[in-house]
């Protein structure tokens, strides 16, 4: 019999319904590999043995009842931004280190909700701001491709998680690629749905117009699975879109004849890895084989996407971040002397480099001189990307590009210098900025490390993207690969 | 461009955080080159296009009715606070 890990997050739903294996089966297979990966990987902040195998259990008699939901005794991990009632929330950060939320992210009262056993917390960048998961508290996470290297960010953990088959399936967030690149460079499937798909309720806020919450699993057949789930509209987060959610596994299937595609011309430039650009061209032919049309089309103002995005996240992180004062929760500073010496303290204290350059960057451009300059100048650019791609979903389906510049790096590698460090979501910015759906698959390897092919969608076209990665991973099988250390 | 020791001081005291004096530099030589980095969008032609906060256009804050929803939880939620007595969140005297 093949181990139970090796399972897609569709057959472990299956086998539960079929009781080939039960839940607590399944939630010890997994905490085992996770205790035994820690050391290598550091993918985990907290793991929640104990609530899993009393939810486990749970779901067994729930099973046996025949009460089962989609998800019922499916193990998942979330996140460590996904605010978990009774467990810490740590966001990666010494800030939040001993926070622990009187109350379930909606994300996570609908997984649970769905059936789900949630079976711990995965590191991040110290709140979701990295590309590599390098600037969490909790230390860095590791690629299970190869542990020199980095995962990618800010959901590494989640990545790096079921890259090693430690779960099969893990909720994330996208401010600026965040589920996509690191499901790139591990070598998974990652969907940031459209801006107000999924609720933001209970997710640690870092830039407000931006951040969306997802889901990484193997494939799209499992990320449909979970999405649907996931999505819909919450009275509790005034930017969730009330508008019915499809059923993403129903739509998977649809052939891709006569479906337009645009490849965005602007990505294909000096900075791609010309390996990493053959395994996404090859990714192209299987598309245009399976029917689908191609061609190229030009979004002008995309590659000015990168700039936006550090005018207008570190703007809204340094308000978001103007509530950790050291007063109601979080972090507290040694005897304060008065109050600002409390706020001052607290945040210098409780915040890592990359934050406070975020928040002081974010600071400096919306103060007074210097808000139009920057601020205003920078949302008039977002006007225009946006543009550029309303124009290229007048003309096709779905885009299509690499997901990242190049496979993943060695940990340290672009530490040194920010704007290194911020190019890798050069490709995945554009996507966040206009609040569309888009999703990373894996198409191949550059020298061992895996490569995404991403697909973005026109609003609320999420069915139609997971349909196209559906259609290409039935005809391939680069999401079926385990590193070697993790088969 | 470049950021000045003191106007580092002043955006970290704007943005309440404490700095190490050891850590100023590296802020000052990362923020003026984030700054000129970003200084790249004057080339965008922005004439006529206006600002855009968030990506749905068009929609506008709900409203719901005016019913109380929230239930007093404060014992719970101030049992994860640094400092509290009698109810009330504690912080270093104000007035004096």
């Amino acid at each position: 019999m093949t181990a139970i890990h090796t399972n897609s997050l569709t057959q472990l739903a299956q086998g539960l319904r079929a009781k080939t294996f039960s839940s607590v089966e399944l939630v010890r297979a997994y905490l085992q590999r996770i205790e035994a990966s820690q050391p290598q990987l550091n993918a985990f902040v907290s793991v929640t043995a104990e609530q899993a195998l009393e939810a486990a259990a749970a779901a067994d008699r729930d099973l046996a009842a025949g009460r089962g939901g989609p998800l019922t005794g499916v193990p998942i991990a979330h996140k460590d931004l996904f605010c978990t009632a009774g467990v810490r929330t740590t966001c990666g950060s010494r800030m939040l280190d001993n926070f622990v939320s009187p109350y379930d992210a909606t994300v996570v009262a609908k997984l649970k909700a769905a059936g789900a056993v949630t079976l711990g917390k995965l590191n991040m960048d110290e709140f979701a701001m990295g590309s590599s998961n390098e600037t969490s508290y909790y230390g860095p996470v590791r690629n299970p491709w190869n542990t020199d290297f980095v995962p990618g960010g800010s959901s590494g953990g989640s990545a790096a998680a079921v890259a090693a088959r430690l779960v099969p399936a893990a909720t994330a967030t996208d401010t600026g690629g965040s589920i996509r690149q690191p499901a790139a460079l591990c070598g998974i499937t990652g969907i940031k749905p459209t801006y107000g798909r999924v609720s933001r309720y209970g997710m640690i806020a870092f830039a407000s117009s931006l951040d969306q919450g997802g889901v990484l699993t193997r494939s799209a057949q499992d990320a449909a699975l979970m999405l649907r789930e996931m999505a819909g509209f919450d009275p509790n987060d005034s930017t969730s879109v009330d508008t019915p959610v499809p059923d993403y596994v129903a739509a998977l299937d649809a052939p891709l004849a006569g479906v337009k595609i645009g490849i965005i011309k602007e990505f294909f430039d000096e900075g791609l890895d010309r390996q990493y650009e053959h395994r996404v061209r090859e990714a192209l032919a299987v598309l245009a084989r399976l029917g689908a049309s191609l061609r190229e089309v030009s979004l002008p103002n995309l590659p000015l996407s990168v700039p936006v995005y550090y005018v207008v996240a570190p703007a809204e992180c340094s308000s978001n971040l103007a509530r950790y004062d050291g007063v109601r929760f979080g972090y507290r500073c040694k005897d304060p002397r008065d109050l600002q010496d409390l706020y001052r303290r607290s945040r210098g204290e409780g915040f890592g480099a990359e934050v406070k350059r975020r928040v002081m960057t974010g600071t400096y451009v919306l103060s007074a001189g210097y808000y139009d300059a920057y601020y205003l100048k920078a949302q008039r650019v977002r006007q225009l990307i946006t543009a550029d791609f309303k124009r290229a979903f007048g003309e096709v389906d779905v885009l299509v590009g690499p997901t990242s510049p190049t496979a993943a790096f060695r940990i340290g590698a672009k530490t040194a210098d920010p704007i290194t460090m911020y190019l890798n979501d050069i490709y995945t910015i554009g996507a966040n900025l206009a609040g569309l759906p888009a999703l990373s698959v894996p198409c191949g390897f550059v020298a061992g490390l895996p490569v995404g092919l991403q697909i973005v969608g026109a609003h609320f076209a999420e069915a139609r993207i997971l349909n196209v990665a559906h259609r290409y991973q039935l005809e391939t099988d680069w999401h079926l690969q385990a590193p070697e250390r993790f088969t | 461009m470049s950021l000045t020791r003191a106007q580092i001081e002043s955006i970290a005291h704007l943005a309440r955080l404490e700095l190490e004096p050891a850590e100023i530099p590296a802020y000052q030589e990362s923020l003026s080159r984030i700054l000129d980095w970003v200084g790249q969008l004057d080339r965008a032609d922005t004439g006529g296009v206006a600002p855009m906060a968030h990506p749905l256009a068009g929609l506008t804050q709900r409203l719901r009715p005016d019913v109380v929803t929230e239930q007093d939880r404060h014992e719970l939620y101030q049992a994860i606070a640094p400092q509290v007595a009698g109810g009330l969140y504690l912080v270093p005297k104000v007035i004096e």
